[in-house]
């Protein structure tokens, strides 16, 4: 058996990537090469089909609806709740809260744990490579309440070292938010012992997973974290539908965030109660077919295995950082061991803008800019950086294909 | 290489973008303003000279950007040379037009300046780069009319 065989059989691209259906159109003429997973993922097949059969065949509101579609809606919306508890190892399905995104669920746990548990001088720790959803929503804290928002600074390779963290830590620290994995460096940050710190210190810890479901398998109770915070579309799910896992002790105490159906118990004009988990975080009607289209995209990853997934991602990264290494005048940013697969780059001869247009012209689709990160992107003096991600259906060839499109640049800009 | 893409990157704007003209320090400028865009991270700051009779003597710029914000501005302090502020208006207007493909409005005797401009219509092709190609200008304006900052977000 020869080797790229026996690499078939372990990871069969091509029938992976026959399962999304996009990848298999052309883009200005060219075969699409899309390297920009981190800022959304592409859908398989089996994520539109969920999706598009809840609408024509068991669409209807759910709960209360004393009829055969709103129980058979009902049904599966919280059976796709305990898809998503198996997924991150949840104790319990009503610890999943359904939202719009990774930024609503943190704007959740901001605006309401914050609400209820902060107060003036209290210190709110994020590291310094966090995107703008997990800093902004802890600034209107600083704002309403007087607290503290402290930052871990990051190293000059991308890393977040657990010396600056325990450093930054302190008496005064209520609330820890981080990110599992940068989304414009890919650095791993080591949450497991940043969790255990954390509870040493008295603080909860908030995990921004957003860019860590889809590249590494995630335990929430062996984690030990307070709130886990994901969304759909970059596990390769529908937009517009998001998670934050809670430890029900601390969702319990917490205060509703926003008010309306689904979410009480009963309500009267002097006085409304609150209904059980997971509803008290729920008001109004949810994305009921996206949540369908969620439970599919787990299935579809956990089919293929994220360990798996892992594998081939990281063969991705590494044969990617060797070949743009070997470009004059490319310069990877962020290079912290163990990294997710994302490459931020700049080239000494054009700006990130130029890069992504001319690869744009080459069918390659990578994103330039900022990244969500301003304050990051400021620590490393760069206004923007271009950056190419992968994800589970990528391959070798792409990369080359990202190589060529780079010599491209290199012909305009240097000539 | 496309055709579109060499449309949008003329020689003329590589050559700017390479080597921008009035790419310094105005310390005489009695107008400037700085610009920013915050989707790529694009800055820069325009000076102004306008003196008693109202011409622009002098303009220039600095700043970090693309290679069309910067062949924007260099070739936008190329024609404003020698403008006077209703003249300056009225480029600003004809080029903001060339750059988004909205109908042209009146330039009479400013032709030879807007066939100069040309090589930046590529741009509006692609909505996210008339931002790039427009940076300068919005900063001049805002400059002209004593505005500090200005951002094409």
């Amino acid at each position: 058996m020869s080797v790229d065989h026996a690499l078939h059989r372990l990871y069969p691209i091509e029938q992976i990537r026959s399962d999304f259906p996009i990848l298999a159109r052309p883009v200005r003429g060219k075969k699409l090469v899309y390297l920009d997973s981190t800022a959304s993922a592409m859908k398989p097949r089996a994520v539109i089909d969920a999706e598009s059969q809840v609408y024509a065949e068991e669409y209807a509101n759910i709960h209360r609806g004393l009829y055969y579609l709103s129980e058979r809606a009902t049904a599966r919306y919280e059976e796709s709740r305990r898809t998503v508890q198996r997924f991150v190892g949840a104790a319990h399905a009503h610890e999943i809260i359904f939202t719009r995104n990774t930024t609503e669920s943190i704007n959740l746990v901001a605006a309401s744990f914050g609400r209820r548990f902060l107060s003036a001088g209290d210190e709110v720790l994020i590291s310094g490579l966090e995107h703008h959803s997990n800093i902004v929503p802890w600034q209107f804290l600083v704002e309403e309440k007087g607290t503290v928002l402290k930052v871990v600074p990051v190293e000059a390779d991308g890393s977040v070292s657990l010396e600056s963290f325990a450093k930054a830590l302190g008496p005064r620290t209520k609330m820890v938010a981080v990110a599992h994995v940068s989304n414009v460096l890919g650095t791993v940050l080591p949450v497991a012992e940043m969790i255990q710190m954390a509870h040493d210190a008295g603080a909860k810890i908030l995990i921004d997973g957003a860019q860590s479901v889809v590249h590494l398998p995630v335990d929430v109770a062996t984690l030990d974290c307070d709130f886990y915070a994901f969304s759909g579309h970059k596990l390769y799910g529908p937009t517009g539908i998001g998670v934050l896992y809670g430890k029900q002790e601390l969702l319990d105490a917490m205060p509703p965030y926003q008010g309306g159906g689904d979410m009480i118990a009963t309500v009267s004009f002097a006085k409304s109660t609150w209904a059980p988990l997971p509803a008290k975080f729920e008001a109004g009607t949810p994305a009921i077919a996206q949540v369908a289209g969620l439970a599919a995209a787990i299935d579809y990853v956990q089919q293929i295995g994220l360990d798996r997934i892992a594998v081939h991602e990281h063969d991705l990264l590494s044969y990617a950082t060797t070949r743009l290494n070997q470009l004059e005048g490319l310069r990877i940013v962020g290079t912290a061991k163990g990294k997710a697969a994302v490459i931020s780059f700049v080239l000494d001869y054009a700006h990130p803008h130029d890069i992504a247009q001319i690869l744009d012209g080459c069918g390659v689709a990578i994103r330039a800019g900022h990244h969500c990160a301003q304050p990051l992107m400021a620590q490393f003096g760069l206004p923007a950086t271009a950056r190419a991600s992968f994800g589970l259906y990528n391959q070798r060839s792409e990369v080359d294909a990202l190589v060529a499109a780079i010599g491209k640049v290199e012909e305009m800009f240097k000539g | 290489m496309s055709e579109d893409l060499r449309d949008l990157y003329q020689e003329v704007i590589l050559d700017h973008g390479r080597r921008p003209r009035n790419k310094r320090l105005l310390e005489t400028a009695n107008h400037l303003a700085h610009g920013e865009n915050p989707l790529c991270g694009d800055k820069l700051t325009v000076f102004v000279k306008v003196n008693g009779q109202g011409v622009i003597e002098d303009v220039s710029f600095q700043g970090q950007g693309c290679a069309i914000s910067t062949a924007s501005a260099s070739l936008m302090t190329e024609v404003m040379m020698g403008k006077t502020e209703a003249e300056a208006a009225a480029l600003f207007a004809s080029f903001h037009a060339l750059a988004t493909g909205a109908p042209p409005p009146d330039a009479a005797g400013l032709e030879d300046e807007m066939d100069r401009l040309d090589v930046l219509a590529g741009v509006r092709e692609y909505p996210v780069r008339v931002k790039c190609a427009t940076l300068a200008w919005h900063t001049l304006q805002a400059a002209l009319h004593d505005q500090q900052r200005v951002t094409t977000e």
